[in-house]
C-alpha cells in the first residue's frame, strides 16, 4: 500500500511538473506525446538513434509462425488477385488500418519491402500465435499501444489475395 | 509458514478423516465423500461430460448445466426479458415476446425435450413449453439460443407440453386448465359439458425445426397434466395424464379428488393425420402470434395466424381411448421399450403400469367399461399390467435406464425409488432433500437412455444451503445410478424453480456449437459491414446510426446533431469475427437494457435522449487492454436547434 501512494505521490509530482513545462510551448496538455509517424514512414525516433521502431524494422528472413511456410511471388502482379485482396482488405481490415498512414495499427504501404510475404499472410492469418511468439509482433503490439492484431478468420486464399493487393500499394 | 500451516492442516483433516471412517463408517461425510467428490469433480480446464437443460420455471428460462460437476454453463433467455443478453430489450428480440395478449416479459417455463431422430436424442433444437400464456419455444442448439416462440391458441395452462416424437414429427401441448373454446362469456358453473381442453400437434419442419400448428382434438373438459410419446411399437401414440375427470370448477382441490380413477388418454395422432387428410375437422377462428428469429436476419418477426383446425374426437372413432388410473395421475412416462405406460397417482402410494400391447388387444375385443364425452372407456384390468406397491407417498415422475429399470420420484415421502419394470418389485430407494419433483436421466425420454446419472429437482431445500433471507434457493441432486444402489453425489443450486429436464452427452452437440456469426452471410437490414459502411441518417426524428465496433473503438464515435426528442437507433454491428470476443453497447439514461452483440452480429437499442448536452457511451464487455478506452459522445441539442447532423469517420 505504502509503495502504491508512494508511486501515486511521484506520479502527480511528474505530471504536474511536465504540465508546467509544456504550457507555454504547446496548447494542448501531453506528457512525452509520441510523434505521430504517418508521414514519413522511415523517420527515426528521435531520443535515440539506435532505437529504430518495430513497424519500421526491416527483417526479410523471418517467415514468422503459422501455416504459411514458403511463398513463392511472381514477378507480375495477378491483378485480379490483387482486387480480391482489395474488397477483403476493406471488408476486414480497415477497422484499424488505412493506406498510407499510421491508425489502430501500421499502413502495410511497402510492407514487402519491411517483412517476408510469409510473415505477413501468417500475422493476418495467426495473429494470437504471433504476437505470442515472433520477436517482431511482440514489439508492434507495445508499439501500437497493446492493441493486438484482431483475427478476422481469414483463409490462406484470402490472406495471399490480400498480399497480392499489398504489392500494389506505394 | 503458511505453507507449513497448510501442510499441518491437511495432515489433521487426513486424521481426523481416517478416525472419523474407523469409528463410524456410515456416517454421511467422511472417507467416503473422498469417492464422491472423485465422481463429480472435473478439473480446471476439462469438460463435463454431459449438458444438462434445467427448465428455469418461473424465471420463464432455460438454463444450461455441466453434469456431473453441477457448474452453471449458461441461461438461455426464453419467455422472459433478460437485460443482461438485451433479450426482449433489443429490436431484434422484441418480437419473439409478442403474444395475442400484446408483449409479454415473463413466463413459467416446464419441460424441455431434445429432438430425436429413430427415438434417439439428435441435440439439433430443444423445446420448452410456457405453462401461464400457452406458449412452445424452439432452441437451437448450434446457437443455444431462443430462434422461435410459438402461442398456442384455445389452451391455458400449457402444462402436459412440449414432448416430441421419436423422429421429432411433432411436438405436443396439451392445456391443463379447460377452458370455453372459443373463448366466450359464459357463468363459471356453465362448465359441465362447455369446457373443452385441446391437446395441440404442431408439426415440425426437418429442416430448421420450425413449428406449426397442425390440429388440435378438443377433449372433454378434464385437465390435462402431463404427456409421453410412445416409442418403437407404440410410436404413433400419444399419452396424456388426465385428472379433475369430475369437472369441478370450485375448491379443486377437494373437488378434483373425488373419483378413485382418474384416466390417461391414449391419442392415436396417425389416425388424427388421416381425419385431418379426409377432411373430418372443423376451422375454428382465432388469433395467436407465431414468432420466428431469421438467422440470415439476424431479426425475429411475429406471423398472426386467423384459424385453427379441431377434431371433436367423438366424431373421429378409435382416436382416443382412456384407460382408468389411480388417484389423480400426475406423471405420464413411456419406457424405453414403448410398452409400459406408466401412471403416477400423485395421491396414492403406487404407481400403476399399464401395457401397450395389451391396450391393442382390449380395443379390438372392445374391452371396454363405459364412455366418456364419446370416447371409450377400456377396462382397467384390460390394460393393466403391474403395480408397483407401497413404494413411498406422492408418485410423480417415473424415468428409466438402459437396463430395464425405472426410478420414480415420491414427492410426499421425499424420496427416489428404484423398480424393475416387468417384476415391480422395489430395488432401492434414496432420500431426496427435499420435495423431489421431476427426475432425470440423460436421454430419459427416448429410445436410449443414458444409464449413468439421475438428477432429482427439488421443490424445497430448507437447511441444505447458506440461508439467504426468506427465499432460499431451488436444489438439483445428482445420484450415480450405476450400480444396483444409487449413491448421492451432489448437491446444487438452480435458476428458478426447475420442472422437467433433459441432458445430452456433450460429444453430441459440443462440436457442432456455433462460435460466431460470418459476417458475409450477415444480412440485418441495418448491417455495417465494415466500418466505411457506417453512417447516421435521419428520417423525421427517427434517427438510424449505422455503428462497427472492432477493438477496442466504435465507429463513428461521435456524433453530433442529435435532438431532445428524437428517437435514436444504435445498430451496431461487432465486426469481430473471432471466437469469444462480444462487444457491449450502453448509453447513459437509455430505459433499456444494454446490448451484447457477438462476433459477426448486428442488433439494435433504441434511445430516446432527453437532456440536452454531451452523453458518452461505451462497451460494456471488456474486450481487450484497451477495453477501457472503447467509448463515444453524442452530443443532444435543443428540439428547435439547427445543427447538422455529422459524425466522425474512422480516417
Amino acid at each position: 500500500m505504502r509503495i502504491l501512494k508512494i508511486i501515486f505521490l511521484i506520479t502527480g509530482i511528474i505530471l504536474l511538473s511536465s504540465c508546467g513545462e509544456t504550457k507555454e510551448k504547446k496548447k494542448k496538455f501531453s506528457y512525452e506525446r509520441k510523434h505521430n509517424s504517418s508521414s514519413n514512414l522511415k523517420e527515426v525516433n528521435d531520443n535515440n538513434n539506435n532505437f529504430i521502431k518495430a513497424s519500421e524494422t526491416i527483417d526479410l528472413i523471418n517467415k514468422g509462425f503459422g501455416p504459411v511456410k514458403d511463398i513463392d511471388l511472381s514477378e507480375e502482379i495477378n491483378s485480379s488477385m490483387a482486387n480480391r485482396g482489395s474488397e477483403l482488405f476493406k471488408k476486414y481490415c480497415t477497422s484499424c488500418h488505412k493506406i498510407g498512414k499510421k491508425f489502430i495499427g501500421p499502413p502495410p504501404n511497402k510492407i514487402l519491402k519491411r517483412r517476408t510475404p510469409e510473415w505477413v499472410m501468417n500475422m493476418i492469418i495467426n495473429p494470437e500465435q504471433m504476437i505470442k511468439k515472433d520477436p517482431l509482433a511482440k514489439k508492434l503490439l507495445i508499439e501500437f499501444n497493446g492493441a493486438p492484431m484482431a483475427n478476422q478468420n481469414i483463409s490462406e486464399e484470402q490472406a495471399r489475395s490480400i498480399l497480392e493487393y499489398f504489392r500494389t500499394l506505394n | 509458514m503458511k505453507k507449513n500451516n497448510f501442510k499441518i492442516s491437511i495432515i489433521i483433516s487426513l486424521m481426523v478423516l481416517l478416525s472419523h471412517c474407523d469409528s463410524n463408517i456410515s456416517n454421511s461425510s467422511g472417507a467416503l465423500d473422498f469417492d464422491r467428490s472423485e465422481q463429480v469433480y472435473v478439473p480446471p480446464g476439462e469438460y463435463d461430460s454431459y449438458y444438462a437443460f434445467l427448465s428455469g420455471g418461473f424465471s420463464g428460462q432455460l438454463s444450461v448445466y455441466g453434469l456431473p460437476s453441477g457448474r452453471l454453463l449458461k441461461i438461455i433467455p426464453v419467455f422472459s426479458v433478460d437485460a443482461e443478453k438485451g433479450y426482449g430489450f433489443n429490436e431484434e428480440t422484441k418480437p419473439l415476446l409478442n403474444t395475442s395478449f400484446g408483449s409479454i416479459p415473463w413466463g413459467d417455463s416446464h419441460h424441455p425435450d431434445i429432438s430425436q431422430t429413430n427415438g434417439e436424442l439428435d441435440g439439433r433444437w430443444i423445446y420448452i413449453n410456457e405453462n401461464n400464456t400457452p406458449r412452445i419455444a424452439k432452441i437451437d442448439l448450434s446457437l443455444f439460443e431462443t430462434t422461435e416462440i410459438i402461442e398456442i391458441p384455445n389452451t391455458a395452462g400449457n402444462h402436459s407440453s412440449s414432448y416430441v416424437t421419436e423422429n421429432t414429427e411433432y411436438v405436443i401441448a396439451g392445456t391443463r386448465f379447460s377452458i370455453p373454446v372459443p373463448q366466450k362469456d359464459i357463468p363459471i358453473n356453465q362448465y359441465e359439458g362447455n369446457f373443452k381442453g385441446a391437446l395441440s400437434f404442431l408439426k415440425v419442419n426437418s429442416d430448421n425445426g420450425e413449428m406449426n400448428l397442425s390440429f388440435q382434438i378438443l377433449m372433454p373438459g378434464f385437465n390435462y397434466d402431463k404427456a409421453h410419446p410412445g416409442r418403437g411399437p407404440s410410436h404413433g401414440w400419444f399419452f396424456y395424464t388426465t385428472y379433475n375427470t369430475e369437472e369441478a370448477y370450485s375448491l379443486q382441490e377437494v373437488n378434483s379428488s373425488q373419483n378413485d380413477k382418474d384416466y390417461i388418454a391414449a391419442v392415436n395422432w396417425k389416425k388424427a393425420e388421416k381425419y385431418i387428410n379426409e377432411g373430418n375437422y372443423k376451422t375454428i377462428k382465432t388469433n395467436y402470434a407465431h414468432n420466428i428469429y431469421n438467422e440470415e436476419t439476424q431479426t425475429g418477426e411475429t406471423k398472426w395466424i386467423k384459424e385453427v383446425r379441431v377434431l371433436d374426437p367423438s366424431n373421429c372413432p378409435g382416436l382416443v381411448y382412456f384407460l382408468p388410473t389411480p388417484k389423480s395421475p400426475h406423471g405420464c412416462d413411456v419406457d424405453p421399450s414403448g410398452e409400459y405406460i406408466v401412471g403416477s397417482g400423485k395421491l396414492s402410494a403406487n404407481v400403476t403400469v399399464h401395457s401397450f400391447s395389451k391396450m391393442i388387444d382390449a380395443i379390438k375385443q372392445k374391452k371396454f367399461s363405459g364412455e366418456a364425452y364419446g370416447i371409450p372407456i377400456l377396462s382397467f384390468d384390460a390394460v393393466h399390467v403391474g403395480t408397483v406397491k407401497q413404494a413411498g407417498l406422492g408418485p410423480l415422475h417415473t424415468e428409466f435406464d438402459n437396463l430395464g429399470n425405472a426410478y420414480t420420484s415420491f414427492f410426499i415421502s421425499s424420496e427416489v425409488v428404484k423398480w424393475k419394470l416387468g417384476t415391480w418389485e422395489v430395488i432401492d430407494r434414496k432420500p431426496t432433500f427435499y420435495s423431489v419433483g421431476h427426475l432425470m436421466i440423460p436421454g430419459g425420454n427416448s429410445r436410449k437412455p443414458f444409464g449413468e446419472y439421475a438428477l432429482a429437482m427439488n421443490k424445497i431445500t430448507k437447511d441444505r444451503y447458506l440461508p439467504t433471507g426468506p427465499e432460499v434457493t431451488q436444489s438439483a441432486q445428482l445420484y450415480n445410478i450405476k450400480g444396483d444402489k444409487m449413491k448421492l453425489l451432489l448437491d446444487f443450486p438452480t435458476v428458478g424453480e426447475p420442472h422437467y429436464a433433459a441432458a445430452i452427452p456433450a460429444g453430441l452437440i459440443k462440436d457442432k456449437s456455433k462460435k460466431l456469426y460470418k459476417l458475409e452471410e450477415n444480412f440485418h437490414e441495418y448491417v455495417s459491414h465494415s466500418g466505411l459502411e457506417t453512417k447516421v441518417v435521419r428520417n423525421g426524428q427517427d434517427v438510424h446510426v449505422y455503428m462497427t465496433t472492432i477493438r477496442s473503438h466504435f465507429t463513428p464515435d461521435n456524433i453530433e446533431g442529435i435532438k431532445v426528442g428524437d428517437k435514436v437507433y444504435f445498430h451496431v454491428t461487432n465486426l469481430e469475427q473471432d471466437y469469444d470476443v462480444p462487444h457491449g453497447f450502453a448509453i447513459i439514461g437509455a430505459n433499456t437494457s444494454e446490448i451484447l452483440i457477438m462476433p459477426g452480429q448486428t442488433e439494435t437499442i433504441i434511445w430516446e435522449p432527453k437532456k440536452v448536452g454531451v452523453w458518452p457511451f461505451y462497451c460494456s464487455d471488456f474486450c481487450s487492454a484497451l477495453h477501457q478506452e472503447m467509448q463515444g459522445y453524442v452530443r443532444v441539442s435543443p428540439k428547435n436547434s439547427n445543427i447538422e447532423l455529422s459524425w466522425s469517420l474512422d480516417n
